[in-house]
């Protein structure tokens, strides 16, 4: 190949870059390793971290089991090593699952449209404001104090350098859910939308019907987030919600460490061309038969540029993927049969502990304890990842606990993690 | 059949909607082991669902050949030559796949201890390292999800160190040969986009660039190589420009597949620049991700990052919250941790030594094509290629043929389009980048078929206006789907029932 290109050395191929920037060492990165020796060293530091503990965090990261089913399909190289699906005529495998990814958010979320993935929950919480203000026309967002933490801290960075105000709501002592009242004061005609998460950031379901009211009233849009998918099996869809944005973590990925996490966010029908992402429409082929394409990419970064509805390009389309193969698995009886494990789960593991607060919840909750850090040292030594104590994230609730429990959750270790708080 | 192809049969298959069966059921949950509790007892009927309406219910065979089916309907890399310029489709090890799922780190809570998360946080290092290595920068931040996602980093970065000088400036300047998520992603900083012409060479123009740099220019945003795969002969120029006007340079990390181990854009002046680890370090793209948007600053960027950083503290890694000058999160725990762990994998697997060698592979191929294709597509920029090269249509467009048109018909031939229509400095732009992954037999196919398209151009262009001709699905009318967008599946009306 060299000698057609009429070159001596392969060196050739970058003479003519400035001598000044090249690099005249080799990098400093040992050399190459054996697959044995790469798979080797990961399992040693797999085993550095918590192998072999029952463990009852959640908050944003759920231990749900994987049907063998997602793994199989995700690594078929034909979606696995596949781009986005631009050239429709050979991606027609891609297009399809997504469409069908697409159906299922609606079905799940009561909404009408849903794009193609985010890259999370966390940084689709700023999307669905922005989108909220390209509705509205309006430049401030009330978020609850309830949604998660990070999130709320992705929604600062975000809105920050936007120069987009950003107002927390508070949450009401004695039940855990957004205080409605709060609200109603904060509220005004120059509120985009109310952010909120149900269920929230300590596990209670939220007064959704009552909140998108107030919001409607003065003109506001309601953007609704969740944290923990499996609770969409059971929970009444947030139908009264102008956006619904939220993580799918729990269809079927591995908490591993944090990511990657899908996204997703769903609207109305009449709100559908401020949709940031990807869309997958219906549409035929010159032979008349149902094909799918990508679709109102008049909206994106490639075609608008800094006119686009959001600068995402590359998302979580393999995670999106898997989270279909896990829905297809478990349908609509098991959808249900598993939130109800859950939440069976939950309240047998909540049963006679001090609950902080009042409110519904489905799988997880807020214990008082006297000492979170001593109860979560006691658990370590019978090899149980307790507990997220609280206080970091809210000072008032430094003698608390958010815990969760799954269909994973064993009886025998939720008995001792009980008596070690009660 | 042209080219590498030969017809098989492709099955038709349904929506999993559409194959729907009332009772039937794909999973089996253990008994539970607690006492069930009535949901509507638990929480109120008004928060209770009823039934899913539509939602599939379907056997594991039925799952299983369903997906199966619709893949055969793709194509990946795993099929053979992928040439999407500044995509960098390379072959995905599947080692990569492997190490992601081992179970201490696939199965590791973000909120677990820190004394049991040591093997995790020792990949993040150890990635950060090599990266900074790399690229010849202080310091990298893991958190950004995607390449868009790293862009927006970088220049709030930018905007924090600007601030804390006193004054954020008010534009970023952008060639006009820039990718899109560019200017999308100046403007979501708060930042007003100005765009700049390239020059004959289809280059950044270090006179015209010298008038329009003021006190209110925060950056420029370059690509390098940029999108005609052509390295920035003035970037040490360029970059001085900039930073003697107080603005910092954001490069846009793409094609950094051709310069791994020759030159690194730390020694060139870049400030923050962000890698796509599922273009350059091999990632799988997945249908269109995940990827990871690893963002690399100097040392005076550093004090910015995201919160948190990953330090040492005696023997122990720990997270470190407390950098009060940090933009704050961009994304919830520390990014997509499962990507990053595929990178470091490859990155081990090249060694130092491996990683040069494959960018030098990958300058080989794309002179390799472009030496045998040019005779047969025009080359408006001529300047020497690094890992990519771009044609336009001018010669085919006159006889009616476009770059989409080229392209569709190089799916008969068995290989999936390059990019199409882009850069826009490039009229009709058809972009090449074979990656080192290709073997010369693959490349000599691929070079053949868009030499026999281009003869089918001259004799009967028509026959090329209507390809594919042997994909299973023809051309798709996107025109239309636009124009009445069905989003999603919805049941059949009786209406419509009736007249099946």
């Amino acid at each position: 190949m060299l000698a057609t290109l009429g070159l001596d050395s392969i060196e050739r191929l970058y003479a003519h870059l400035p001598q000044e920037v090249l690099l005249n060492r080799p990098l400093n990165i040992a050399p190459g390793k054996s697959e044995y020796e790469i798979i080797d060293w990961f399992r040693a530091r797999g085993e550095e971290n918590a192998v072999g503990y029952a463990c009852f965090l959640g908050a944003g990261a759920y231990y749900h089991y994987r049907p063998v089913m997602c793994d199989v399909v995700v690594s078929r190289g034909e979606f696995l090593t596949s781009y986005t699906p631009y050239q429709a005529e050979m991606a027609q495998g891609t297009l399809t699952t997504i469409f069908e990814f697409q159906t299922m958010i609606c079905q799940l979320t009561g909404m009408d449209v849903a794009n193609a993935s985010m890259y999370d929950g966390s940084s689709a919480i700023p999307e669905g404001a922005m989108m909220a203000m390209r509705v509205t026309g309006r430049h401030k967002v009330l978020v609850a104090r309830t949604v998660h933490p990070e999130y709320r801290e992705v929604l600062a960075t975000y809105s920050k350098y936007q120069g987009v105000p950003v107002e927390e709501v508070a949450y009401d002592a004695a039940s855990g859910k957004l205080d409605l009242d709060d609200l109603a004061a904060k509220l005004d005609t120059q509120t985009a939308a109310i952010i909120i998460q149900s269920p929230n950031f300590f596990g209670c379901l939220e007064d959704t019907a009552k909140i998108a009211a107030l919001a409607h009233a003065k003109g506001a849009l309601l953007v609704f987030s969740f944290t923990e998918a499996v609770s969409l099996g059971l929970l009444e869809p947030p139908r009264d919600a102008d956006i619904v944005v939220g993580e799918l973590q729990s269809f079927a990925h591995p908490p591993s460490y944090g990511g990657p996490y899908a996204g997703i966010i769903a609207t109305k029908e009449k709100f559908m061309r401020q949709l940031p992402g990807r869309l997958v429409g219906e549409t035929k082929d010159a032979n008349g038969n149902r094909a799918f394409c990508l679709t109102l990419s008049t909206r994106e970064q490639h075609i608008r540029r800094e006119k686009a509805t959001s600068n995402i390009c590359t998302n979580q389309a393999l995670i999106a993927l898997m989270a279909t193969v896990y829905l297809s698995v478990y349908g609509k009886e098991g959808l249900r049969e598993l939130a109800l494990q859950n939440l069976s789960k939950a309240h047998y593991l909540a049963d006679g502990l001090p609950l902080r607060f009042s409110g519904a919840f489905f799988n997880e909750f807020v214990v008082k304890a006297d000492s979170p850090e001593a109860v979560n040292d006691a658990l370590l030594k019978e090899k149980i990842v307790g507990g997220l104590p609280l206080g970091k994230y809210y000072p008032e609730l430094s003698g608390c606990l958010l815990l969760c429990a799954t269909e994973m959750s064993k009886r025998e270790h939720m008995d001792k993690v009980k008596g070690a708080i009660a | 059949m042209p080219g590498k192809t030969r017809n098989h049969i492709s099955q038709n298959e349904a929506l999993l909607f559409e194959m729907s069966s009332p009772g039937k059921k794909g999973y089996q949950l253990p008994d539970l082991d607690v006492p069930a509790v009535d949901p509507v007892a638990a929480l109120g009927a008004a928060n209770t669902r009823d039934e899913i309406t539509d939602f599939p219910e379907v056997s594991e065979v039925e799952v299983i050949r369903h997906f199966t089916r619709l893949s055969t309907w793709n194509y990946g890399i795993d099929l053979g030559l992928f040439p999407l310029g500044s995509c960098t489709m390379k072959y995905n090890p599947r080692v990569n796949e492997t190490v992601a799922r081992t179970e201490g780190l696939a199965w590791a809570h973000p909120y677990q201890p820190e004394s049991l998360s040591q093997g995790a946080l020792k990949v993040v290092v150890e990635l950060e390292n090599a990266l900074a290595e790399i690229t010849g920068m202080d310091a990298v931040t893991l958190q950004p999800a995607a390449g868009a996602h790293g862009e927006l980093t970088g220049v709030q970065l930018i905007r924090a160190l600007l601030e804390s000088r006193g004054n954020p400036r008010k534009k970023i300047i952008i060639p006009d040969s820039a990718h899109g998520t560019n200017p999308a992603t100046a403007a979501l900083a708060g930042y007003a986009v100005e765009n700049i012409k390239s020059n004959g060479k289809g280059l950044v123009d270090v006179e015209a660039l010298a008038k329009i740099v003021n006190e209110d220019t925060a950056a420029l945003m370059v690509t390098n190589p940029n999108t005609i795969g052509v390295f920035e002969e003035d970037i040490v120029k360029v970059t001085s420009l900039m930073h003697s006007k107080g603005a910092l340079v954001y490069m846009d990390g793409a094609n950094m597949n051709a310069l791994v181990g020759i030159t690194r854009p730390g020694d060139f002046g870049i400030d923050v620049m962000h890698l796509n680890l599922h273009k350059t370090f091999s990632t799988p793209h997945g249908g269109g991700g995940p990827g990871a948007g690893a963002v690399a600053v100097k040392a005076h960027l550093e004090p910015f990052l995201p919160i948190p950083r990953v330090v040492r503290a005696g023997d122990l890694l720990k997270l470190d919250f407390n950098r009060p000058q940090s933009i704050g999160r961009v994304r919830a725990f520390l990014g997509n941790y499962g990507v990053l762990i595929r990178a470091l994998a490859y990155i081990m697997a090249h060694g130092g030594p491996g990683l040069r060698n494959a960018t030098l592979d990958a300058l080989l191929n794309a002179n390799y094509i472009r030496k045998a294709l040019e005779p047969h597509y025009d080359m408006p920029y001529t300047s020497p290629s690094m890992h990519e090269c771009v044609f336009s249509d001018d010669r085919q467009a006159a006889k009616g043929v476009k770059t989409t048109d080229i392209a569709k018909r190089l799916i008969d031939y068995g290989f999936h389009p390059y990019t199409v229509a882009f850069p826009l400095i490039v009229h009709g732009a058809l972009m090449i980048e074979p990656t080192e992954t290709e073997s010369k037999p693959e490349l000599d196919a691929f070079i053949e078929a868009m030499i026999a398209i281009a003869g089918e151009i001259d004799k009967d262009p028509q026959f090329v206006l209507k390809a594919p001709h042997h994909t299973r699905t023809p051309r798709v009318d996107e025109t239309t789907a636009a124009r009445k967008p069905i989003l999603r599946w919805k049941p059949p009306t009786a209406v419509n029932k009736a007249a099946d």
